[in-house]
């Protein structure tokens, strides 16, 4: 069988006395959507930033494709085809979408070597309608800036940047925490539009509707240790509540 | 809410795209080329020797000072941070240039690159100092200008009142006119470059109809037409200054940087939200560090160019309003005190509308107090249009939502 195309393993991870991970494992496969869940503190942004490659762990490994990779800086971790959409979106809203896709990897010109400084506009202008247009997402102007942008639409620039930049794995902080039900229910089909592009998505979220609208499968989190997998067509938010609080284990221990 | 399909920004559709922006509070020029029609028609009507050809001629050399300055200025101000001591620094490296040429004898290409090299020392340091002590950029550049104030006065202290420089290329800044021909092939380059530049979107225009191709040629004519009018009105006195060449490379060469390379675009990045610049990858320590020693570089070209005008340099050099008018000249020029807005020729135009309010005022006789308070309420006036405009920007946001 193919392997997954993200495979954590055994992480630990400690901030001074806390033992923010604690031997977690876990694995997203292309074209799924694992939702990653757990109380504050539970260890999911910890696994997310050593994925991401913001923090390295103390022990265990990450794999993709079966292969264990190095993941000391956000640099190498987008090489690699991991992208993360923060929850503050990390958008510079005096810029444009275009500007903002392509912030830290801008086309240049091709050829020869004086025109190969300058900004090849474009280029990077073709690939972001591409982008959208993957999609199926609707954005009033390209060249406009975000700060002209509307909450579901900034999401749609930010997750853009993952087509733009062919990822595939993304990362989702808290997509939702801050959108009203319609621009949830545009943002879910962002996500399900990038899944169908055979992305693998790591979604960590509070929200139920999230869960139970996405997730292929469930990871829960508590204090550092991966408490329980669940399927989401056979449990109810109920036992996914439960797995979080550990008020009652109805789920299967994994 | 257009679909992608149908966007019709960037290349045609100008027209629509300008008045929209207006109204959506993108002014970009229009502000700052509104108060300099309103400055040159006040001063043409208090006194008609303003708008002569011997007059114009000297406004550009006063321009040079405070017009290289407020580039650099505008730099810093583009990622959100502030150079309080650019008048300093360039009152130091002034004399730094002029001991160099006449205690060390140097040779004025070598002492003026020296001075320029001092000069990106200093706004090195400020910008360490901004990065590695987390300090606000305000204070630092403060104590910048006290120190650098400081060491200019202590250099010059023990000479008596000024000290001269006779090198012939440093006082040949000021005082070099180009030839004739020399400005006629320069207005060729500027015509070759603009049907260059403007050669390719012509196709588009042209489908566009009647109202695109006019805008089309508007937008093409209009720097040939002012490189020109330029000559023009220059040649009828002593011809076009070397300083505004200068004034106009730099200008150039800052807004390719700034508006066509990725650094450009990793400027205004650090200006509009440095977290997200950081999580992209680009190295904003960096960045800042860089800027704060273009700005000082720069400030210390405008020490130059004071010492060339001067053919000396005293204790006052750099000082007084220099630096509070580069900053306004700035701001006047669209440039926004926040960070991550702003357009190197903004400023420019920015510093023409001071050195003109300046200028007018002295040849109507009035004290240098009166030119201290019009050139404050202009600066008023123009961070009054940027908060509005910031308003309008905001709300269309919200509007989008």
């Amino acid at each position: 069988m193919q392997p997954p195309l993200l495979e954590v393993h055994d992480l630990h991870k400690r901030f001074g006395s806390v033992q923010a991970l604690d031997g977690v494992g876990l694995s997203v496969h292309a074209g799924s959507v694992l939702a990653l869940l757990g109380d504050n503190g539970a260890g999911k942004s910890t696994l997310v930033k050593i994925v991401s490659g913001v923090h390295s762990p103390d022990a265990g490994s990450v794999a993709l494709d079966g292969s264990t990779v190095e993941l000391s800086s956000p640099r190498q971790a987008s090489g690699c085809g991991i992208e993360t959409v923060y929850q503050d979106l990390a958008l510079c809203e005096n810029l444009s979408v275009t500007q903002n896709l392509f912030l830290g990897r801008e086309r240049r010109h091709s050829g020869n070597r004086l025109k190969g400084w300058f900004l090849d506009r474009h280029a990077m202008r073709q690939e972001a309608e591409r982008a959208f247009q993957v999609l199926g997402s609707r954005i009033p102007s390209l060249s406009s800036p975000v700060s002209s942008l509307s909450g579901g639409q900034r999401q749609a620039v930010a997750i853009a940047r993952a087509i733009v930049w062919r990822s595939r794995l993304v990362m989702f902080d808290e997509p939702t925490a801050a959108l009203g039900v319609e621009q949830t229910a545009n943002v879910h089909q962002l996500i399900r539009r990038l899944r169908d592009q055979g992305v693998g998505v790591l979604l960590v979220t509070h929200n139920m509707v999230d869960v139970f609208a996405l997730a292929d499968r469930i990871v829960v989190l508590r204090r550092g240790k991966r408490i329980a997998e669940l399927n989401p067509t056979e449990c109810t938010p109920d036992d996914v509540v439960s797995a979080i609080t550990g008020s009652s284990i109805a789920a299967r221990e994994s | 809410m257009a679909t992608l399909n149908s966007n019709t920004d960037l290349e045609t559709g100008a027209q629509m795209d300008f008045v929209s922006r207006l109204r959506h509070g993108e002014l970009g020029f229009v502000p700052v080329i509104f108060a300099l029609f309103a400055v040159f028609l006040v001063f043409h009507l208090a006194n008609p020797y303003f708008l002569t050809p011997r007059n114009l001629s000297n406004l550009t050399l006063q321009l040079g000072v405070l017009g290289i300055m407020a580039l650099g200025v505008s730099l810093v101000l583009f990622i959100g941070e502030i150079d309080l001591s650019a008048g300093s620094v360039s009152g130091a490296c002034a004399v730094v240039l002029v001991l160099l040429s006449t205690e060390l004898g140097l040779p004025g290409l070598l002492a003026a690159a020296s001075a320029i090299a001092v000069g990106a020392a200093i706004g090195w340091l400020h910008g360490t100092c901004v990065t590695l002590i987390g300090a606000p950029s305000f204070i630092v550049t403060l104590t910048g200008l006290l120190v650098w104030q400081g060491v200019q006065r202590m250099l010059v202290g023990n000479q008596i009142g000024q000290m001269l420089i006779n090198d012939p290329l440093i006082t040949g800044i000021a005082s070099t006119f180009i030839p004739s021909w020399m400005s006629l092939l320069l207005i060729g380059l500027t015509s070759a470059a603009a049907l260059i530049h403007f050669g390719r979107q012509w196709s588009a225009a042209v489908v566009g109809g009647i109202a695109e191709v006019a805008i089309w040629l508007a937008r093409a004519a209009l720097y040939p037409l002012l490189a020109i009018a330029v000559y023009a009105i220059l040649s009828q006195h002593s011809g076009v200054p070397v300083l505004l060449l200068i004034l106009a490379a730099l200008t150039l060469v800052l807004t390719v940087l700034t508006e066509h390379t990725p650094f450009g675009t990793h400027i205004f990045a650090v200006g509009g939200n440095a977290e997200a610049a950081r999580r992209a990858g680009i190295n904003v320590s960096g960045i800042r560090v860089l800027l704060f020693a273009m700005c000082s570089s720069m400030a210390a070209m405008s020490g130059i160019v004071a010492v060339s005008r001067q053919y000396a340099v005293d204790s006052n050099t750099g000082g007084g309003n220099l630096v509070l008018d580069a900053i306004a000249a700035a701001v006047i020029g669209g440039t926004s005190l926040f960070g991550g807005r702003g357009r190197i020729l903004g400023s420019l135009l920015g510093a023409l509308v001071i050195g003109s309010v300046a200028n007018g005022l002295d040849l109507l006789g009035q004290s240098a107090n009166v030119k201290s308070i019009i050139t404050g309420l202009i600066l008023l006036g123009a961070v009054s249009v940027d908060m509005i405009a910031r308003k309008r920007r905001i709300r269309s946001g919200a509007a989008g939502a």
